[in-house]
């Protein structure tokens, strides 16, 4: 808005096509949802949407990337730590393979976790005979969905725990804080917003997750069958318009998740630009 | 480019100057490392190395034939194809967008980024049924489009769309803030002295953020070729025409030939592991580049 | 002047083989199928294509797609230009005539024996010496079965296995509906899996090494015995079973469109012929041709099967009835 900016050309064409490309391949064939819809009253609609085998799904899609996200917060952080202040033999490799599950397609995920965790797996020939059941379970839909987030939490950490400066560790100790009041009082805050966006991105990723998670959870009606299932399953009833309902459902939830996100980065960026 | 030396140089200094006061006992650092590793090893270390052996349980003949059975090399090929028209589709995307926001203000900016986000956070499967609800015989342009012979859904339009869809935001993601970083100085500078705006954006942008560029281009093409729930719902599963890769995966997971689903699996592993090696090579050139500039910056 | 001549020659000689060159044609079809049947289409294409270049000359093939039959319907609906399809339930393909018009009302009367070139059955299928001692549809719902079936919103095989599960209450309970009921409710709560289609339970429970018995189409069953060793699972024959017809028509719309009705209806036709019988039967559907099914009779056990038509009022109505949303089958898992 200042004059300034109004001096390098192609303001119009570049954002003209991004809005033109925007719309053709994102907005107006989203938009085909929520016309579908209004083929609904607004009771029919509530009434598919919240049908007790469609809130199941909803609590396990959300409890799953819930816990799933939480997992990788934890570890996440813990492998960023790692990777960021220590050394050990093979970091370097490590710390290339963290974006495996980026790069891995979710099939191949979903066959190998399956392979890996079911009954005669290497894995799950452990759990089994202790009465742990992976495969086939809520818990395979947490454990693909784990695999699919690992990457946002470190991803996010890693680059604000570099440039953490030392001097705020070095004051906190030479005040007297022990080395875990030095974490808790002066580090964790300032790696806050980016653990937060790391989990709100796993989270939002977890949610829509479906390659990787059919192999492995089962797809049991109220119990491992996630929402995405749910709506594959309509559609193969020929159940168009309740489909679309519960898609447009997973839709604003993916809107809102993304508004919160990018508060979080915004809240992120403006604490690093206080820090430095 | 100030603030960035300035950290570097903080950085070197606390690694020399890093006291006990600021580290943790030597026992506590092995302990974190090894739930860091035991953590890597159960989630990513063991999937993949359970694809490998899958692939190679009945052999490396069962293994070589499988990738040469003309199924699955039609597989191959589609996926190709679907990865490389949607590269370069978000490519040029990616830049406009990148150029839009990060060099211009405008009221809405934070709704428009919001919104190339939005595939992101789409399921893949929402990314397929819509594609179905406007391509499909029963959707808006069903008739339309069967009436003129042209097909969309169940045949390779529809994949490449879908492919599109679930990549969209990657590039765009990669370059605005590093656009954003880099402000704007250099360009103005190209126009004083006379450039036009193409020059500008052949001379003086691509080369700033080739890095970046090449960067969402791996992510892109990753994502692109891994492609599942939202291509599986517009693909109908003709085989040897509308099958990619992972859907060949599922396909022959589903008729007992777990060595071959394996052995196309293995190839599309593979290639992740590929992926991560140049997106490690690229990362390194763009610190190597960044160190460059830096010192140039310092001796200047 | 010769070489004048001899283009001027070329050019009748093209012209005149021109038609004859269109007549050996390259014709493709696109058959869309259900889960279980993709060995013995992979054969009859083959067998097929042969017939159908000694008749005509031409040289067809046949492109192939499977999945849950509900799955590929609802493609075939959505625009999958199938010029025949191949499915485990009329019902499915009823659902393409009414959603999307493609096809006559009539489309059943087409061909014989309700437009079934084979039929086949449920069985269950158990792992070797039959540990938990299963002999009948009542030792399905005892607790600590665990019982593999796939999912009968999705799968067509499964909405078999439900019916003959069913059948089997309503006869050992004097048709009492509500007892039926509570006993596939029972059923169903024994099962730890719910696969989207008729492979992916059998991966479930061949692979994957889970449940104790596994409903299936009598084909699928005998298939896996076949490729996965005779010595890992044994087939019982429960006491009484369904009649599955698995039946077949051509997409007229599609058909016309592309003008392969002439092959669509000669694919679906030679279904019937001795080659195809024979094919069938080998793939172990059960026959309609007499003497193909007399000279197989040893393979498929004899079974007490009933017909949906008889005990369920046909497919419409078990739809509506069982499988619809807030139908007999939901209940089960709303509690």
């Amino acid at each position: 808005m200042s004059k300034k900016t109004n001096v390098l050309p192609g303001f119009n064409l570049s954002l003209g096509y991004t809005l033109l490309y925007l719309s053709l391949i994102v907005l107006i064939p989203l938009s085909a949802a929520f016309i579908k819809t209004t083929e609904l009253s607004l009771s029919e609609f509530w009434n598919i949407v919240t049908a007790p085998r469609v809130v199941a799904s909803y609590k396990l899609t959300f409890g799953a990337s819930l816990i799933g996200a939480s997992i990788n917060a934890v570890f996440g952080l813990l492998t960023a730590w790692v990777l960021v202040r220590y050394d050990f033999f093979g970091k370097k490799l490590i710390d290339a393979f963290v974006d495996l599950p980026f790069a891995l397609p979710t099939a191949v995920a979903g066959i190998a976790l399956t392979a890996v965790y079911a009954k005669n797996g290497w894995i799950g020939s452990i759990l089994e005979p202790n009465g742990i059941h992976v495969a086939f379970t809520p818990l395979g839909v947490v454990i693909a969905l784990t695999f699919i987030g690992l990457p946002f939490v470190v991803r996010t950490v890693q680059p604000v725990l570099e440039d953490l400066e030392s001097e705020t560790e070095e004051a906190a100790a030479s005040l007297g804080a022990n080395r875990w009041q030095t974490f808790y009082k002066v580090i964790f805050p300032a790696l806050l917003p980016a653990l937060m966006t790391g989990f709100a991105l796993a989270f939002a990723r977890a949610v829509g997750e479906y390659g990787s998670v059919i192999f492995i959870a089962g797809n049991m009606p109220m119990v491992s069958e996630i929402t995405p299932l749910i709506i594959i399953t309509k559609l193969e009833q020929y159940d168009y318009t309740g489909a679309t309902a519960v898609a447009v459902v997973m839709l604003v939830i993916s809107f809102l998740l993304l508004l919160m996100i990018n508060g979080l980065q915004w809240w992120a960026n403006r604490r690093n630009a206080e820090a430095i | 480019m100030s603030t960035i030396s300035v950290t570097q140089h903080s950085r070197y200094q606390a690694k020399v100057a890093r006291s006990r006061a600021t580290s943790e006992p030597a026992w506590i650092r092995w302990v974190l490392i090894a739930i860091a590793l035991a953590f890597l090893t159960l989630f990513l270390f063991i999937p993949l190395a359970a694809v490998f052996t899958e692939a190679l349980r009945k052999g490396f003949d069962t293994y070589i034939n499988a990738l040469v059975d003309p199924d699955a090399l039609s597989a191959i090929q589609l996926t190709l194809i679907a990865a490389a028209i949607a590269l370069p589709l978000n490519l040029v995307f990616g830049v406009a967008a990148a150029w839009a926001i990060a060099k211009f203000d405008f009221k809405g900016k934070s709704i428009l980024i919001t919104l190339i986000d939005l595939p992101f956070a789409v399921s893949p499967v929402v990314a397929g049924l819509i594609y179905v609800l406007i391509f499909g015989l029963q959707g808006w342009f069903g008739e339309w489009l069967l009436d003129h012979d042209m097909k969309v859904i169940f045949a390779i339009p529809g994949i490449v769309l879908a492919t599109v869809f679930v990549t969209f935001p990657f590039i765009a993601r990669e370059l605005i803030p590093l656009m954003q970083a880099q402000g704007k100085d250099e360009e103005e500078a190209a126009l004083v002295l006379g450039a036009s705006g193409w020059q500008i954006l052949w001379r003086v942008t691509l080369p700033n953020i080739k890095w970046g560029l090449l960067y969402g281009m791996i992510l892109t093409n990753a994502r692109a070729m891994g492609e599942f729930g939202a291509v599986s719902v517009v693909s109908g599963h003709i085989r040897g025409m509308t099958n990619t890769m992972p859907l060949l995966v599922e396909i022959l997971y589903n008729e007992y030939q777990y060595a071959a689903a394996f052995a196309v699996a293995s190839l599309l592993a593979l290639l992740a592991l590929v992926t991560l090696a140049l997106k490690t090579f690229v990362e390194w050139q763009a610190a190597k580049n960044a160190e460059e500039t830096e010192l140039a910056v310092m001796q200047s | 002047m010769y070489t004048k001549f001899s283009i001027k020659k070329w050019l009748v000689a093209i012209a005149l083989a021109s038609p004859l060159l269109s007549l050996a044609a390259d014709i493709s079809l696109l058959n869309v199928s259900y889960d279980p049947t993709r060995e013995l289409y992979v054969e009859y294409n083959a067998a097929f294509a042969k017939h159908w270049k000694a008749k005509t000359g031409d040289n067809v093939t046949v492109k192939q797609s499977h999945g849950g039959s509900g799955k590929q319907a609802r493609g075939v609906i959505d625009g999958l230009p199938a010029d025949v399809v191949t499915l485990a339930l009329s019902y499915d393909i009823d659902e393409i005539g009414a959603k999307a018009k493609l096809t006559p009302k009539d489309w059943q009367k087409r061909l014989p024996h309700n437009s079934s070139p084979y039929t086949s059955t449920i069985v269950l299928l158990v792992r070797k010496g039959n540990p938990k001692g299963i002999k009948d549809w009542n030792d399905l719902v005892k607790p600590g079965v665990s019982v593999i079936t796939p999912n009968p919103k999705t799968s067509g095989g499964a909405r078999w296995n439900y019916l003959a599960a069913y059948a089997y209450a309503l006869k050992q309970n004097n048709n009492d509906d509500a007892k039926a009921r509570a006993f596939v409710g029972k059923l169903f709560k024994n099962v730890p899996v719910l696969d989207s289609g008729a492979r992916g339970s059998t991966t479930t429970f061949v692979e994957r090494g889970i449940g104790d018995v596994f409903i299936s189409w009598e084909n699928e069953a005998f298939l896996a015995q076949k490729e996965l060793g005779p010595d890992k699972f044994e087939i019982v024959v429960p006491s009484l079973s369904i009649l599955a017809e698995p039946p077949v028509t051509m997409i007229d719309k599609v058909v016309d469109k592309r003008k392969t009705r002439a092959v669509a209806q000669a694919y679906l036709e030679y279904l019937y012929s001795e080659e195809g019988q024979e094919i069938a039967a080998k793939n172990y559907y059960r026959p309609t041709l007499d003497f193909v099914a007399k000279k197989y009779e040893k393979q498929f056990p004899a079974i007490n099967l009933i017909k949906i038509d008889d005990v369920f009022g046909g497919w419409q109505k078990a739809q509506k009835i069982h499988f619809a949303d807030g139908g007999v089958f939901d209940a089960i898992y709303q509690k």
